[in-house]
């Protein structure tokens, strides 16, 4: 598998989704840097990982979303590389229009990181095969920003396309249907809010992080 | 119509400066200083930068030791953790700019003790934060926490390093001034540790980072002085936090000196461009010219004095090595910070400053930088509070209520509500934090087996009471909550918070309690490597309860011995490691169930704390105990109820023939709480040892109960103390 993870100006969980995938899978991982206009070539992962890229200062993720590697980004989804946004990520997936939906700040007003549990709400996806049965997932999670909406049609339409792939057991965000975890109608590309990278060892309080991270090892 | 010039020394008495102090500057100048000069000196003569009443004091503390890499005196402290690792800690104040302007006050603390961090090397990987705030009714308590929490969040999220641990008390003493004191803990390479003082003449000076602006001009004097009823009017003072810059500030930092440029390096702090250049000049024994047209500036037109005297965050000044000036300029291009050359190194031994072509400023280093006027205050022995036995505290009429009133009180109720808005987590080698319930926050040594324990600790109760004992009992209890989680105590930071020291009273607590912390230090091999110091916590000349607050780093050779509160087992025993005498004076129990504050501290038998904390870090390193909890505030009751809550389980305790509110509240040191499978065994070693063991209660069912010969005192379910635990903090703040 050849993975990389992309580093924007104030990224900070880059160092963490390298290290929870490389001990995961095995895999070495590189890292990009957002000024980069092509990705190395043969990617077959892609994370973007959780921080406050450019301060989040306009609108989490929105000036990310701009940057010359995100047009390399969305060209690899288009072509099938799995792309896999964390937190930041997930924002910025959202706010380059690769994902539906938008983050909001969350219903409580303040950062909150904590322990969640989540429910695997589509287990037929690259994502969450290695799940199996599992009746619930724990990673932990912290941001401002976190708490899904989709208008009713963008809803309806997710869905009905088993787009929602995680659910959180019990909602610390006021996000919409629960939602914690989305993907794109093609499935390879998911957005999610927890930090599968920072549950990836038992000591760290749960593996299931490197559970998420083998699925999409074993999908390739 | 322009207000009459003010002479210059007019401006002096307002800059801060005394009437004396302005004498000697004139005398070692053998002039009059022009307005850039007197702003130059009175910043560096200010208490914040020289620490001219409390040298004296801090040269009581032992600064050496196996593993001290480098001590007191650099931009934080350096200890060696084995195998070529070093780690780098300090702790520093914020406590006026807090008071003045929480959130920006809080944010710039976090901010400015990072920078203290990295200038030397390191890559900052923990936080903590211990935080007094006035009584929870007072009219300004509420603003306070919420602005200074988000300041917190917001500044340390956003960089990216896991805020793992603290404390936070609540105390009428602080309704006026507030203590905002944060930790930061980085790792370098023990042969990769880059100190202040600039190396011979000739050599480049450069500013890097954000650029400068009008903000905090002034800073530390204000920190250096007591608040009144204006101090609001203060607020333009207050500096103003970008933590992005600073994430983008520490990448930059640690990539040029991984470029091999960096021959010296200060971050600018309080007292900005005018102490960091002082500092490595001064250090280095050479002089520095520096030209204010090439600083990077925000604002037009700002005068040479508002440059030199701004505390605009984010910036940092180096000394480069020849020929790398190009490298520097492409590293900080692709981070998008300012680079400029604005000086260089002379052999001069002045500080000489040009603006538009003028010379502004041309004085001496030496009387800048270790000529301050110090002070030898004079001082009173501190009032002690007589010892209090059992038959002068008062059993209380309810247990069940008793037991509440402890565990709830707003210093001992949960504070989830504060460290679920910081990210404990972020670099994902986040052991132990405040939410997984231990003595100490643990982090791993990324990419080894190794792992660092941090922790901050003060008892004020104690040090107000007795100075000299609380400053003791401070280290202790550092030590012991280092060693409750298997790590080996190696070193602390010291962040001493108190009032006006021209008051002998204050300056006595001042000298009874750095007394008390040197003790310990040395009996405990836990010397210090870094420390700041906050006199002047006053308003309307009313000071705040003695704070030295102990921050301390411990180290675990292999991580996989961590001990917590979590995982007690039903059928386990639980054991007390430790003599109870029954100690109540200044408790938590006489102040939340008796209203009352009196009583000498509990002592603190050193050499006891010592062997009692050896036997039982040797027992976890030998992985015989995995449930293990320092007692403390609260006593008996406080630690079991922790781990009853962390385990999800009941307990039954027992206090036998003792006198039962003694045993239950009393909170005599060194002692430590453990449950095991198999007590016999664990009693019967630690007697071998010479030490006080006993089975004080078993862990099972879902109440929280206590007995004594006299028959059960309490039961309380386990759920209903978690709810009032918790319930506590979220129903006062957002009520």
């Amino acid at each position: 598998m050849s993975a990389a993870v992309i580093v924007f100006p104030g990224s900070n969980c880059d160092r963490d989704c390298k290290v929870a995938v490389e001990r995961s899978t095995g895999e070495q991982v590189s890292m990009v840097w957002h000024a980069e206009t092509e990705l190395p070539k043969g990617l077959d992962l892609i994370v973007i990982p959780g921080g406050f890229s450019y301060g989040d200062y306009l609108r989490s993720g929105a000036m990310a979303a701009q940057s010359k590697v995100m047009q390399a980004v969305k060209k690899a989804a288009e072509d099938g590389v799995t792309v896999v946004g964390i937190c930041n990520g997930f924002q910025i997936l959202c706010e380059a229009d690769m994902l539906p939906g938008a983050l909001m700040k969350n219903s409580g007003l303040k950062y909150v990181c904590k322990p969640i549990s989540l429910t695997v709400a589509n287990k037929d996806t690259r994502f969450t095969k290695r799940f199996g049965d599992q009746a619930e997932v724990v990673m932990t999670q912290g941001n401002g920003d976190g708490n899904f909406f989709a208008d009713a049609e963008t809803l309806k339409r997710i869905e009905g396309n088993n787009q929602v792939v995680f659910r959180y057991v019990d909602n610390p965000n006021g996000s919409v249907n629960d939602i914690a975890g989305i993907m794109n109608e093609a499935g390879n590309v998911i957005g999610l809010m927890p930090h599968p990278d920072r549950a990836f060892e038992a000591e760290l309080g749960s593996a299931d992080g490197a559970t998420f991270f083998q699925s999409i090892y074993d999908a390739l | 119509m322009s207000a009459p010039q003010k002479t210059i020394a007019q401006l002096a008495e307002e800059y801060g400066l005394a009437p004396n102090e302005y004498q000697v500057l004139l005398d070692r100048l053998g002039r009059e200083p022009n307005q850039v000069e007197l702003g130059v000196f009175s910043v560096m003569w200010s208490e914040h930068c020289s620490y001219k009443s409390s040298k004296k004091q801090l040269m009581k503390f032992p600064v050496t030791g196996d593993r001290v890499i480098c001590g007191p005196g650099e931009n934080a402290g350096v200890i060696d953790i084995d195998d070529g690792d070093a780690c780098i800690f300090k702790m520093e104040s914020h406590n006026h700019p807090s008071y003045i302007e929480p959130y920006q006050g809080a944010a710039t603390g976090v901010g400015g003790i990072m920078r203290d961090v990295f200038t030397m090397g390191a890559r900052p990987v923990a936080l903590l934060n211990a935080l007094r705030f006035g009584e929870p009714s007072h009219e300004k308590t509420k603003r306070l926490v919420k602005g200074v929490v988000s300041g917190i969040g917001g500044y340390g999220n956003c960089v990216g390093v896991p805020t793992v641990a603290g404390e936070t008390n609540f105390h009428k003493g602080y309704n006026g001034n507030i203590l905002v004191n944060a930790m930061c803990v980085g790792l370098a390479k023990a042969d990769e540790i880059y100190y202040s003082a600039a190396p011979e003449a000739g050599h480049d000076v450069v500013y890097f980072g954000s650029k400068t602006g009008r903000d905090g001009i002034h800073g530390a004097t204000m920190s250096s002085a007591e608040f009144d009823d204006e101090s609001d009017a203060k607020r333009p003072t207050v500096q103003v936090g970008d933590p992005f810059a600073e994430k983008l500030l520490i990448e930059a930092t640690l990539e040029l000196m991984q470029s091999g440029a960096v021959a010296a390096i200060q971050d600018m702090g309080a007292a900005g461009l005018t102490s960091s250049s002082v500092e490595m000049a001064g250090k280095g024994g050479v002089g520095v010219e520096l030209d204010l047209d090439k600083v990077p500036q925000r604002e037009t037109e700002m005068t040479a004095y508002e440059m030199m005297l701004s505390e605009s965050q984010e910036r940092m000044l180096a000394v480069l090595k020849p020929g790398f000036e190009d490298v520097g300029y492409r590293i900080f291009q692709k981070w998008g910070l300012d680079f400029a050359i604005i000086g260089k190194t002379t052999d001069t031994g002045h500080l000489v400053l040009k603006h538009h072509g003028e010379t502004v400023c041309d004085v001496p280093l030496a009387p800048l930088f270790d000529d301050a006027p110090l002070y030898d205050r004079p001082w009173v022995q501190p009032e002690l509070h007589p010892a209090l036995g059992t038959d002068e505290v008062a059993a209380p009429t309810s247990w069940n209520d008793a037991v509440l009133s402890v565990l709830t009180c707003p210093d001992m109720a949960s504070k989830r509500w504060i460290w679920e808005q910081y990210d404990r987590h972020v670099m994902a080698d986040t052991l132990q934090d405040s939410s997984t319930g231990a003595d100490a926050g643990v982090v791993r040594v990324h990419g080894t087996e190794k792992g660092l324990a941090v922790t901050s600790d003060c008892t004020p109760r104690y040090v107000q009471n007795d100075p000299y004992e609380g400053g003791k009992q401070a280290v202790a209890e550092a030590w012991r909550n280092l060693t409750a989680v298997g790590s080996r105590p190696i070193a602390i930071t010291d962040n001493l918070n108190f009032g006006n020291p021209q008051r002998p009273e204050i300056m006595g607590q001042i000298v009874r309690a750095t007394d008390g912390m040197a003790e310990a230090c040395r009996e405990l091999d836990f010397p210090v490597v870094s420390g700041n110091v906050s006199l002047y916590n006053e308003t309307n000349g009313v000071a705040i309860p003695p704070t030295p607050t102990v921050g301390a780093v411990g180290l675990l050779t292999n991580y996989d011995v961590v001990t917590g509160f979590g995982g007690a087992a039903e059928g386990d025993a639980l054991v007390l490691i430790g003599e109870t005498k029954g100690s109540l004076g200044a408790s938590i129990y006489l102040r939340e169930v008796l209203n009352r504050e009196d009583g000498a501290p509990p002592p603190v038998d050193l050499k006891l704390e010592r062997k009692t904390g050896d036997f039982v870090r040797a027992l976890i390193e030998a992985g015989e105990l995995t449930v293990v909890h320092d007692l403390s505030d609260g006593g008996l009751v406080g630690a079991a109820a922790d781990i009853a809550l962390a385990s999800d389980v009941g307990m039954e305790l027992d206090a036998g023939e003792a006198v039962a509110h003694g045993f239950y509240f009393g909170e005599d040191q060194a002692r430590y709480l453990v449950a095991v499978p198999n007590a016999d065994e664990l009693v019967a070693k630690a007697k071998a040892a010479g030490l006080t063991a006993a089975v004080v209660g078993k862990v099972g069912g879902t109440d929280f109960a206590g007995k004594a010969a006299s028959g059960e005192l309490f039961r309380i379910p386990v759920a209903h103390v978690r709810e009032m635990h918790e319930s506590w903090m979220p129903n006062w703040i957002e009520g």
